[in-house]
């Protein structure tokens, strides 16, 4: 294995007193003060992360619109330029390479913005699969990514940009200059609050965390780890690469149909999908809060009244913002309907749970 | 941090003994590299437990943890203040955050336990 990378922000975190742990490959900070401090801290105020792990592809070239639309699932030929759209990439038969953000830089180029496991597959599978003639940069190292998230997101952002940001809705993203330093800013997230995530040059990422981060603690934010990141996004069930969705499962299993654009032209993984839509999905992706005590795990079976495997947990944990425990779950249909009674074998004792509605949390991300 | 008149295990429970009763709990490294507590499932009263053998669950949001008696004996007292506020195993793991008390089978077992000095070095702290 090779020596984990630290991102250019890791000096930051050790003298902040984080707890780092080793993340696909990256030194990452799991957790500052406590998962549900900082978890609570940004669906009440707001958090700064250092998301520098995640990877940076740059595809650009003549007719990169069309090709690239080949190798994802939603449609990045209609997206505008100045938007970013979250996609799939899938294998022809229909799973999951990754799930990743588009965005549209110029008439032929995009910025990919990829999983921190997935950086090399992907960069090897979007180059192999695209026309020779046109470019593909893996630039993930030399970009750092830091992200405001929370209801004062747009307060802190503005004010370290002197920008005013009304005017730069959900998903889309402008180029801008914090303290001399030019960033990229995107009103995109993964937490299901407001907020926005920055990308500048990692050279230079030191200089913006401080403005940043300063900007965020000096109203009672906090920086925020990998930890209550992961709470943050489960509650709102945005899937987990790795843990909710790989290449054994589809984005119509996981709930992310209308990221698949069966009516635009072919694409990797077309026939499987629109043949799984038209028969029916056998299982799905299904949000369910514990009735019994015990937290859900990744990897607990599901069953049903009987005893009879109905499925498998993907991600599970306390929800700070709940104060319940909840999970997400592959369940056969139709034991994902909503008010179903499923058991998790918890430690070989089934205990009760309810599917729900999903998100867990109801909120209105961006604007 | 690691108290003297303690007695600690490899899994990083303590144990304090008076009158051939000992109180278990988590050591503050462990609550430190847990993170927040949220969930605790402990043995009932009267319940057998054999040294080394798994007694519990401690549960973090991160993750789930076996908890391994120290000793053996029986069940005599389960801290239900912390059942129902796991987050006293962190605010305060030598005192309100106890888990169970235990009415020793074999005290001549505390021998196989860690000083704080031997648990310290142990950890690396």
């Amino acid at each position: 294995m090779a020596k984990a990378i630290k991102t250019p922000l890791y000096e930051k975190h050790v003298s902040l007193g984080a707890k780092m742990v080793e993340f696909a490959g990256f030194v990452m900070p799991v957790q500052y003060t406590g998962i549900i401090d900082e978890h609570l801290t940004v669906r009440e105020n707001a958090g700064i992360f250092d998301l520098s792990h995640m990877g940076e592809i740059y595809v650009s070239g003549k007719g990169a619109p069309a090709a690239l639309n080949n190798v994802v699932t939603n449609d990045v030929e209609k997206l505008k330029i100045g938007k970013a759209l979250y996609t799939p990439i899938c294998t022809p038969e229909g799973g999951i390479v990754d799930d990743i953000l588009a965005y549209r830089d110029a008439d032929e180029e995009y910025m990919l913005v990829v999983n921190a496991t997935n950086i090399e597959k992907d960069f090897e599978w979007v180059a192999g699969h695209l026309p020779r003639g046109l470019a593909v940069d893996d630039r993930s190292l030399e970009t750092a990514l830091v992200a405001v998230q929370g209801p004062q997101s747009e307060l802190i952002v503005s004010e370290a940009l002197s920008e005013d940001l009304g005017e730069v809705h959900y998903y889309e993203f402008i180029p801008a200059i914090v303290d001399r330093v030019p960033v990229r800013v995107s009103r995109t997230g993964y937490t299901g609050e407001d907020g926005f995530e920055v990308y500048v040059d990692a050279a230079r990422a030191a200089e913006v965390w401080d403005v940043l981060y300063d900007l965020t603690t000096g109203i009672g934010g906090v920086p925020v780890g990998l930890g209550a990141r992961d709470t943050l996004r489960l509650e709102m069930k945005y899937c987990l690469y790795g843990s909710d969705i790989d290449e054994g499962t589809t984005p119509l299993e996981a709930g992310i149909a209308w990221t698949v654009k069966l009516d635009k032209g072919d694409f990797i993984g077309k026939g499987p999908l629109q043949k799984q839509k038209k028969e029916g999905l056998k299982r799905k992706l299904a949000g369910f809060v514990m009735v019994d005590s015990g937290i859900p795990r990744h990897g607990y079976d599901v069953i049903n009244v009987d005893e009879k495997g109905i499925g498998r947990v993907t991600s599970g944990s306390y929800s700070p913002s709940l104060r319940e425990n909840i999970g997400l779950g592959y369940l056969d249909l139709p034991y994902d309907e909503v008010g179903t009674e499923i058991l998790v074998d918890i430690r070989k004792k089934p205990r009760l749970a309810r599917v729900v509605e999903t998100p867990f949390l109801k909120l209105l991300a961006g604007k | 941090m690691y108290p003297e008149e303690l007695r600690y295990t490899e899994t990083h429970e303590w144990v304090r003994v008076g009158d051939n009763v000992a109180v278990v709990g988590l050591t503050d490294h462990a609550q430190s590299e847990l993170g927040d507590i949220v969930y605790l499932e402990l043995p009932a009263a009267g319940t057998e437990v054999t040294a080394g053998g798994e007694f519990g669950v401690v549960e973090s949001v991160k993750a789930a943890s076996d908890l391994y008696a120290p000793l053996s004996g029986e069940v005599v007292g389960v801290n239900d203040a912390a059942t129902g506020d796991p987050a006293l195993v962190n605010r305060d793991c030598y005192g309100e955050g106890w888990l169970v008390k235990v009415e020793l089978k074999d005290p001549s077992e505390l021998e196989n336990l860690k000083t704080a000095a031997e648990y310290k070095e142990f950890i690396g702290a």
